[in-house]
């Protein structure tokens, strides 16, 4: 009955006239195992149409908006404006003028310190020549004391003069 | 680059497709845009290409495709006249060297050579159908489709379409039934 069914439906299936539901039918019996040998060679058609409906696409698609692609060129422009804004002190920053301005500095620093050098080495010595003036104070006392041992001399000869 | 989620968002409000809704409207029958390129196309590089081309050009036209009833009807036919243009161009750029009687014997050839392969060989009996009922088969078969639907993929009536799909059925028969006898042998 079942065979009798199917080879029916395949007549109708040349025909075109089964239903979508008529042709699963069909399908489903040639996937099964028990085939009549004389319909064996539809089998591998219901096979392919089988396997062919679970192939698929998987590659994947680049999609992309203007509207996005336009943001992605603002936050390039940002980025790049940033980098620029980083960029410009560092490379243009300090001017021609600027650098003389701080050489003329540097060298006028340099000049005071050597000025202020020699001042200071001036006044080592006026400290030093100092020092020998403070030496003969200390001479000129001690000459103050033995003049004054002197006068204790000449009283005790006075004294003895008189005596 | 944080202000991008929140500007996409704005858009949406504005009824504009972003690329998830695309990709969930697409989803269903992206396969079957394959395929039927595959069964035109015939190489899975080209196919592939070609399906990659309908999706671009469906997103690039997705402010019209809310409008369209039928997406996945649209995008079927869509598919089939660039496929066929394809073939057409392809046609046109490879001058044919060999005569076709000349190629009639070489796939008689690769009958005897391949009818082990019988499933593979259903394709190669396919692709041997004329473009049209390669197309029905491939709509009718293997996608599953009403008659009404195909009919307004093809643009053609339904009685045509079941002629067309009839003889394809036929001729897959005879062939295969002819191989089958072979491979007895």
């Amino acid at each position: 009955m079942v065979l009798n069914n199917i080879e029916n439906l395949l007549v109708k299936y040349e025909n075109a006239e089964t239903t979508l539901q008529e042709e699963a039918q069909l399908k489903a019996y040639f996937a099964s195992d028990n085939v009549a040998p004389h319909l064996e060679h539809y089998r591998s058609l219901f096979q392919y149409f089988a396997n062919t409906q679970n192939e698929s696409y998987t590659k994947d698609v680049p999609l992309k908006t203007n509207r996005r692609s336009m943001y992605q060129w603002i936050s390039v422009a940002a980025v790049t404006i940033l980098m620029l804004g980083i960029m410009i002190p560092k490379v243009f920053g300090p001017t021609e003028q600027d650098i003389k301005d701080q050489e003329l500095a540097l060298a006028t620093y340099n000049k005071t310190m050597e000025a202020f050098n020699l001042v200071s080495l001036g006044m080592n010595k006026g400290k030093d020549q100092l020092k020998t003036l403070a030496l003969v104070s200390e001479s000129i006392e001690d000459g103050r004391a033995s003049a004054s041992r002197l006068n204790e001399f000449n009283k005790a000869t006075n004294k003895i003069f008189k005596n | 680059m944080f202000l991008i989620p929140e500007l996409v968002e704005g858009s949406t409000n504005q009824k504009v497709m972003t690329q998830a809704d695309f990709v969930s409207l697409v989803m269903p029958f992206k396969d079957k845009v394959f395929r039927l390129a595959k069964r035109l196309l015939v190489s899975r590089e080209e196919a592939e290409d070609a399906t990659q081309e309908i999706l671009l050009k469906l997103w690039n036209n997705k402010q019209k495709i809310s409008d369209y009833k039928n997406v996945e009807a649209f995008s079927m036919t869509m598919t089939k006249n660039f496929c066929l243009d394809r073939l057409k161009s392809k046609q046109a750029q490879n001058l044919k060297i060999v005569h076709s009687n000349y190629q009639e014997k070489g796939s008689s050839l690769q009958t005897q050579l391949e009818a082990r392969d019988s499933v593979d060989w259903v394709s190669r009996i396919i692709e041997d159908l004329p473009e049209q009922q390669k197309i029905i088969i491939q709509l009718r078969d293997v996608e599953q489709y009403e008659f009404a639907e195909i009919s307004k993929m093809l643009d053609m009536n339904e009685t045509a379409i079941r002629v067309a799909l009839s003889r394809a059925r036929k001729t897959l028969r005879e062939k295969l039934t002819n191989t089958h006898s072979y491979g007895i042998k």
